[in-house]
């Protein structure tokens, strides 16, 4: 990128820039390249989102990480000044948070919706009743199952038509099976649910939308955390009806866990794949290597973690609010104050990694911040990277002839969404 | 190399793990860190101090 020798002053006098930027044309996997030169020039600066407020934007990758694990920031939605991706997200969140109709008279007035929107204590409380779920070995233990999953998929795609459209044949059902099998959520719902998170996900969807999938989509969990109260089985539903039980969490606080859960899981992942296959395409050496080595363990391990940092899927960064005064890299960030933490020009930092546009498979990228830092670090992450690993180790090698089959600044990439990826990708064989 | 770690900070992101089998698991119970040799051998610094580095709670403390 060439950055004009005035950039930092023009930076600096002029307003507060809009934030999301716009990625270059024939770059769809590299952020906005304004992200670059505010993280060279003015890595901590004020930017103006949908709503007219001007949170802080922190680009650099060693800020990012000190904010992330500062427990004077706030990820608590319902604080005020916390900066909100869209329109939608305020208004549902508002609305959502302020219904206290479901809790007793001695919750609070208002409570964000999960708990990966709340503070320390509770946040914690909340995350350790299933953290385990996720621990590496039991996770590591759903690897047969997760490539049983991917094969069939494969032999399906391969059964059906050519071309097929690879993120409704294979990205999507991927994960969706998965998370299914893990919460215990009949896979033979996965168009309504897939087609609620995706309208969730959605920056176009209005709020009136948002909050009608919402109540369509909890009204549904709620059915089936009411079927384990009654009937438990081996799944994280019934660990959560558990949790209802004993009074440690109200049916409203364990429908919106499973919310969580089922859409953390899906979307991302989903791009992920599509994503990282399109990455992998346009950069045939990386693609063969891949390809050869599908049982080196290492380094499709490393191209997981490769893809996840070189294609930064959130693309709407962390985002939170000062709880206090915080000075950092000369700047006062005053208490009220919001923060937007944008990972993916963080996992583009030189000063962390070496030639950082570049996909290098080889590299070890284990640092990125795709997944966040501190406290509400993603918690699905084993589950992200088992996916990944057998995907990646999988498709290339039974489909070694896979290719696009349109041309690559013709697809349809989510610009417009909360986590970035493609909504069709047609490939063919 | 002395290693400590802090359970209570700890959220089960299993960084740790993946970095340092040999030296970090979680509990069963809670999916939190768990310390398998407190005392590793200079060999095993790199990883540990890439374990460290990575943990996303700092729940991980080493000294020479």
């Amino acid at each position: 990128m060439t950055i004009h020798s005035d950039t930092a002053s023009e930076i600096l006098n002029a307003e507060p820039p809009e934030y999301p930027m716009v990625r270059a044309s024939g770059c769809p996997f590299d952020p906005p390249p304004m992200l670059g030169d505010l993280r060279a020039h003015a890595p901590i600066t004020r930017v103006r989102i949908w709503d007219g407020s001007s949170p802080w934007l922190v680009t650099r990758h060693d800020d990012q990480r000190a904010l992330l694990a500062d427990a004077r920031l706030s990820a608590d939605t319902t604080t005020p000044g916390f900066p909100y991706d869209s329109p939608v997200v305020a208004q549902s969140t508002n609305q959502l948070s302020s219904d206290g109709s479901h809790r007793g008279a001695a919750a609070p007035a208002a409570e964000p919706i999960a708990f990966i929107n709340m503070d320390n204590p509770e946040h914690a409380r909340q995350r350790r009743m299933i953290t385990s779920a996720f621990a590496i070995r039991r996770v590591e233990a759903m690897r047969p199952a997760v490539q049983q999953v991917v094969d069939d998929l494969i032999d399906d795609m391969l059964a059906g038509p050519n071309p097929a459209d690879l993120v409704d044949a294979f990205a999507m059902p991927v994960p969706a099976r998965v998370i299914c099998e893990m919460l215990g959520v009949p896979y033979a719902d996965h168009d309504f649910f897939q087609t609620h998170t995706s309208l969730l996900a959605g920056r176009t969807t209005t709020p009136e939308q948002a909050l009608q999938t919402f109540a369509e989509l909890a009204g549904y969990l709620d059915g089936l955390i009411g079927e384990r109260l009654v009937a438990p089985a081996d799944d994280l539903l019934t660990t959560l009806a558990e949790y209802v039980t004993t009074c440690d969490l109200t049916r409203r606080q364990a429908v919106n866990t499973a919310m969580m859960l089922l859409f953390g899981g899906q979307e991302t992942t989903a791009n992920m794949i599509a994503l990282g296959t399109l990455a992998l395409l346009e950069n045939p050496d990386q693609l063969a290597r891949v390809q050869t080595h599908s049982g080196d363990a290492d380094l499709i391990a490393s191209t997981v973690e490769e893809l996840l940092r070189y294609l930064s899927v959130p693309q709407g960064g962390r985002r939170r609010v000062a709880l206090e005064d915080i000075e950092i890299a000369g700047v006062t960030i005053r208490a009220g104050d919001g923060l937007i933490l944008a990972n993916d020009v963080a996992n583009r930092d030189p000063a962390v990694f070496d030639d950082p546009d570049r996909l290098d498979i080889d590299r070890n990228a284990r640092r990125h911040l795709t997944f966040g830092f501190g406290v509400h670090q993603c918690l699905g992450q084993p589950l992200a990277r088992l996916e990944l690993q057998v995907v990646y180790s999988t498709l290339y090698r039974r489909i070694p002839t896979l290719r696009l089959a349109t041309e690559l600044n013709g697809l349809p990439f989510k610009n417009d969404a909360i986590n970035y990826g493609v909504y069709e990708m047609p490939v063919a064989w | 190399m002395k290693v400590t770690i802090e359970p209570d900070k700890c959220v089960g992101a299993g960084l740790c793990v993946l970095s340092a089998p040999d030296v970090f698991d979680q509990r069963e119970d809670e999916g939190v860190v768990l310390l398998l040799i407190d005392s590793p051998g200079a060999e095993r610094t790199e990883d540990i101090e890439e374990a460290a580095a990575l943990c996303p709670a700092r729940a991980i403390q080493l000294k020479a």
